[in-house]
């Protein structure tokens, strides 16, 4: 009895070991196709017109309710409006450098060549997206603080998340070869990735030092629903665009490095 | 630890008979500095207030100048790629040229400072904080640096990246040592600002000989 229900027991074991094994396997197996360059480019323009289209959607709702129907700001009035360009901007900037750095991560240990190509595109995509953080928070900062510029502890760390960025793409553009040019921008990825907190913390510890008087970036300590709703939905909309751009970047990329291969002879010459 | 004296050894001897490449940077940070109570203003008061900054500030460039001696001639000379294939752990290789490297560029500049600290109206306590932030503060600057070295060091036009590169790492220690210098000049308590520094000092040894070590080995394979 008891050697049959140890047997069972044992079975069952191995059964599951066995189905941990193959869901693994199933898992590693699908992520090695879609890591190679020609399934992600056929799964990417399949998923491209969903993202550009609800990109567009969302931008749009989300400007025409933030710009034309949400409630102006009590104090700010309709200058505050800028809020539903610079906070989804500024949201996404910190973001896409941890992303650019999670794909350095992978393409370091893995060597995947994805995610190399993934850190090349994100990098203009994400200085582009600090700038109109930085445009946006001088313009908004003219009516509201009455400068273009302040020294204020975020300004000054976006704007070292900046100079973060431009050094990565500089870094790649002076390096002729490819396969070491990527491992060198992978490592300055992270080595920036760990500075970014110290730089974050010791900007804003030098900020409540030097000035007693701090400026809140939102008027309001709390917003209503009809001010953020709309933000929420810019937000939504910057992250499905910066997909949409970042998808675009990666396949031309693919085309221009498998340029020899035969998919892409096909693909090109309409086979 | 053998190895790693004898790496310094190595290096120091070969910064010793090249005297005039380690002068260069010395000399260029104390003559950035002397051009800045020309260029701003020789009033005592104004100098007492932007000392720190401009000390420090200096104190980045000088470093960066001389980053690239760090890997470049051995770089030229294939003995980098003979190093990377030696038994002897990598990592212990390139931490000893970090430190040699602070030897003949961090340490002098550290124990130039009261001089300056004499030059731009800094008080007693002010230069003592200021020696102190730099014993501790340079280490790092040598640490981040050789980071940016090792990544250009197979470019032939490298000098400018690094600074590129490298600088904008350097924020939080330059904001750290000035908040430091300036305490001091006011006779307040710096060790708050010591202890941030020390924890950054050894977050950096930690780290970066790590990228530094995986830096060269990237910079060899092209």
């Amino acid at each position: 009895m008891t050697k049959v229900a140890a047997a069972g027991v044992c079975r069952q074991r191995v059964n599951g070991s066995i189905h941990v094994q193959k869901v693994n396997n199933l898992v590693w197996h699908w992520f090695h196709r879609l890591s190679a360059p020609k399934s992600f480019f056929e799964l990417s323009g399949k998923l491209l017109p969903w993202f550009a289209v609800l990109a567009v959607l969302t931008l749009v709702l989300g400007a025409v309710w933030g710009l034309a129907f949400a409630p102006p700001d009590y104090q700010q009035g309709n200058s505050a409006r800028i809020m539903y360009v610079h906070v989804p901007a500024a949201i996404l900037a910190q973001s896409s450098y941890m992303m650019m750095a999670a794909a350095a991560l992978v393409f370091l240990v893995w060597r995947i060549k994805l995610a190399d190509i993934a850190v090349q595109c994100v990098a203009p995509l994400g200085a582009s997206i600090t700038f109109l953080a930085l445009v946006t928070g001088a313009i908004w900062g003219k009516p509201t603080w009455g400068t273009w510029w302040i020294w204020d502890a975020r300004l000054t760390s976006t704007l070292v998340l900046f100079f973060l960025f431009a050094g990565v793409i500089a870094l790649r553009s002076a390096m002729e070869n490819r396969e070491a040019a990527g491992r060198a921008t992978a490592v300055l990825a992270l080595v920036g990735v760990v500075n970014l907190p110290i730089i974050k913390y010791s900007v804003d510890w030098w900020f409540t030092l030097h000035q007693s008087s701090s400026f809140s970036m939102t008027a309001k300590p709390t917003m209503p629903a009809e001010m953020w709703l709309p933000l929420l939905v810019m937000v939504v909309g910057f992250y499905l665009f910066f997909a949409t751009a970042w998808m675009l970047r990666i396949r031309t990329e693919i085309l221009q490095r498998e340029i020899r291969t035969q998919w892409v002879r096909d693909l090109v010459s309409g086979r | 630890m053998n190895l790693f004296l004898t790496v310094i050894r190595r290096e120091l001897l070969i910064a010793y008979r090249n005297a005039a490449d380690l002068l260069n940077p010395l000399l260029f940070f104390v003559i950035v500095i002397s051009l800045f109570p020309l260029g701003i203003s020789p009033s005592e008061s104004v100098l007492r207030q932007v000392g720190p900054g401009i000390i420090w500030v200096a104190a980045l460039l000088s470093t960066l100048l001389s980053m690239d001696l760090l890997f470049r001639s051995d770089y030229d000379d294939g003995s980098l790629e003979q190093m990377t294939f030696s038994q002897a752990p990598f990592l212990l290789l390139v931490l000893g040229k970090i430190v040699s490297h602070w030897l003949v560029t961090g340490l002098p500049l550290t124990l130039l400072s009261p001089l300056l600290a004499l030059m731009l109206f800094m008080n007693e306590t002010g230069a003592r904080a200021l020696f102190l932030s730099l014993l501790i503060g340079t280490p790092i600057l040598s640490l981040l640096g050789a980071i940016g070295a090792s990544l250009t060091v197979g470019l032939r036009k490298g000098g400018l990246l690094i600074a590129v590169l490298i600088l904008p790492l350097f924020v939080p220690v330059l904001i750290l040592a000035t908040a430091m210098v300036q305490t001091g000049m006011q006779a307040g308590n710096y060790t708050g600002h010591m202890l941030w520094l020390g924890a950054i000092l050894a977050l950096s040894i930690g780290l970066a000989p790590l990228a530094t070590a995986l830096g060269v080995k990237i910079s060899l394979s092209h």
